[in-house]
């Protein structure tokens, strides 16, 4: 039961006007597993994401959410779904708990389903002391939280998180993510019955059946290096994909880290070298990239080049690549 | 000191009850890029409103360029650009039509001035290109050139580079660099930790406090209590619960298809992979792991 796509998105393909937003992507996401849609602002993740919970149209393609067809079944497919989107919305006037109680009443929960549950879920994220507070009187970090616990109300099996965590503090952000990658390894309760498994299972462990599955998409990459699966888009395409690792693996020995000074110096000379592909600054440091099996020809040449023209250089090592690093090289290539 | 183009004393301010910024000090010196990191609500932008004189202190002091910031603001603002996340730029008109508009706000009417600022940020060619049909990036680039055509000694950026991709966001840097190179000294806000690490120099900001500023390097030496791993290891909740609690393990978490985890200096890749297979968790990998900007954050507001 490992290999059951909980989304499963084909060829999917939608143009606004000339503006090819999304231009043949196709993503699959498995119970348990969290992908990351990484790229900048109209790359067309948040297009993505509205055409798989059915808010949108695509002009072709397929979509399944737990085996259902969004188009055909869009309330069996919705039903099974979490969303939250960039500019969610949450009543400033209403409490933590009446916020979900509204959510789940919209989805049709009755009081002896959605109270119980909605206190496990706000114990879960932290919320269960604020339960009485007006939601506009909750810090962002707090109504973000509150966010995800309306999506979570309806136990759906799948989540889609558009943008979740921009702007927050880091400690909340770290938060944010333990709670999502635990949410992803052990579900919290029985789910709703679906067609592709007819007995709830309770607290199955991770992966596999019950466990959730998470598309989430942010414009940053550390971000990104903590999903399970990672889904780079530019101009409406998905251009690489794969396990963070998999990704980073792509320039295994193949970036350098320079430190010394004159900075403006170091730039100068790794530019001029030949198997220095790209250099990027770093305030205190550079990172270059090198030509395939260069690494340590370049690493033993470039100091003695600085120091000949004056600079000093206090240290320089081959570091693993960020994926950064990765999608740098892989847009350049897309330009080629 | 003397040559410091910011300097901050005391600088404080409350509104009511509550206190914005609190008892911070700093200074950066010419030709500097320095970071201003802090989570929404931490108090950079009040930094900056103070800095450039439209607020008051409610206690300490700024100096700007020599200038007492507020009571010299005009002084200040004649001589410092600022680039704003939500700069507004005007979509109807052109991007040499945005340059001459804002050009003409400071006094700049010399067309080869206009012509410079183009060729500086790298918009030759889009002169007469809609400011509307500009991506993201290059839209950037317009409010870095807007920012800059009046020749300022002393730059604001406020969070210059969130919602880009990682190829503009290199060549927006690589602009700044040379900027500062000739001379001109920067202050970034930013709340995102990969913008912070192009700094050479980064206060970390929290509830208005400023906790700590020091180059990337440093801050990571000195502020990170001990050595970063990356754990590869099934079941990963296993692992979790494995480490936590363990004698020498300062933090762990879960990092998608990981566990990353700090430990004291001197532990061994082989006391992680002991203590995990001790209670039954496989160890595929344990790497050792590069300390980041998020952690030094972490390691100060805990």
């Amino acid at each position: 039961m490992d290999d059951i796509n909980l989304i499963e998105a084909k060829n999917l393909y939608r143009h606004f006007g000339a503006t090819r937003a999304v231009d043949g992507v196709s993503i699959s996401v498995k119970a348990g597993e969290i992908y990351g849609l990484v790229g900048s602002d109209g790359a067309g993740k948040t297009t993505t994401m509205r055409l798989i919970v059915g808010a949108l149209l695509p002009n072709s393609g397929e979509i399944t959410v737990c085996g259902y067809d969004v188009r055909k079944h869009t309330e069996d497919a919705r039903s099974q779904l979490g969303y939250l989107s960039q500019r969610f919305s949450l009543y400033e006037d209403l409490t933590v708990l009446e916020n979900i109680r509204f959510f789940a009443e919209v989805r049709g929960l009755k009081s002896n389903e959605w109270y119980p549950r909605s206190m496990e879920i706000l114990e879960f994220v932290g919320l269960a002391n604020f339960a009485t507070r007006r939601a506009g009187q909750l810090s962002g970090g707090m109504k973000q939280k509150l966010g995800l616990a309306s999506a979570l109300v309806t136990r759906p099996r799948v989540l889609l998180l558009d943008e979740p965590t921009t702007g927050v503090d880091p400690v909340t952000r770290q938060d944010f993510w333990q709670l999502l990658i635990q949410i992803t390894s052990t579900p919290l309760a029985p789910n709703l019955p679906s067609p592709l498994h007819s007995s709830p299972n309770i607290g199955s462990g991770d992966g596999g059946e019950g466990a959730v599955a998470v598309l989430i998409s942010t414009p940053y990459m550390d971000e990104a290096a903590r999903c399970n699966r990672v889904g780079f888009m530019r101009h409406g395409k998905i251009i690489a994909e794969g396990t963070p690792s998999q990704l980073r693996s792509r320039l295994t020995d193949r970036v350098i880290e320079l430190r010394g000074s004159p900075l403006k110096l170091l730039r100068r000379i790794a530019q001029e070298d030949l198997d220095v592909e790209d250099v990027r600054a770093f305030g205190d440091r550079l990172h270059l990239r090198v030509r395939e099996g260069k690494a340590d020809l370049v690493a033993s040449r470039l100091p003695s080049a600085i120091r000949s023209e004056g600079g000093n250089v206090d240290g320089i090592r081959v570091i693993p690549a960020v994926l950064e690093d990765v999608f740098i090289e892989l847009s350049e290539q897309s330009y080629e | 000191m003397s040559d410091a183009v910011v300097r901050v004393e005391n600088l404080t301010r409350r509104f009511g009850e509550f206190i914005a910024v609190d008892h911070v000090n700093f200074e950066v010196n010419a030709g500097e890029v320095v970071g201003y990191l802090g989570p929404n609500g931490s108090g950079k932008t009040t930094t900056i409103r103070m800095l450039l004189g439209l607020l008051a202190p409610s206690d300490g002091k700024a100096t700007v360029l020599g200038f007492d910031a507020f009571r010299q603001s005009e002084e200040v603002r004649a001589r410092a650009g600022y680039m704003s996340q939500k700069f507004a730029l005007y979509d109807d008109l052109t991007v040499m039509e945005n340059l001459v508009f804002y050009g003409g706000v400071y006094g700049i009417r010399d067309k080869g001035r206009i012509r410079e600022t183009i060729e500086l940020v790298g918009l030759n060619g889009h002169e007469s290109t809609l400011t509307r049909s500009l991506s993201a990036g290059w839209r950037q680039r317009l409010a870095l050139g807007i920012a800059v055509v009046h020749q300022p000694k002393l730059l604001f950026l406020d969070e210059p580079t969130s919602g880009v991709d990682p190829t503009a966001r290199r060549a927006f840097w690589d602009l700044i660099y040379n900027m500062a190179e000739s001379g001109v000294t920067i202050l970034v806000t930013t709340h995102y930790m990969d913008e912070a690490e192009y700094c050479e120099r980064v206060g970390m900001m929290r509830d208005g406090k400023l906790l700590a500023m020091d180059t990337p390097s440093k801050l990571k030496e000195t502020v990170v209590p001990g050595d970063v791993w990356e754990v590869f290891a099934e079941p990963l909740q296993n692992g979790l619960a494995a480490l936590h609690g363990v004698n020498g393990v300062l933090r762990v978490g879960l990092a998608g298809d990981h566990l990353r985890t700090i430990t004291e200096r001197g532990k061994k890749k082989e006391d992680l992979q002991k203590v995990l297979k001790d209670r039954g968790v496989n160890v595929s990998n344990v790497l050792a792991g590069e300390p980041t900007l998020e952690d030094v954050f972490l390691s100060l507001a805990r």
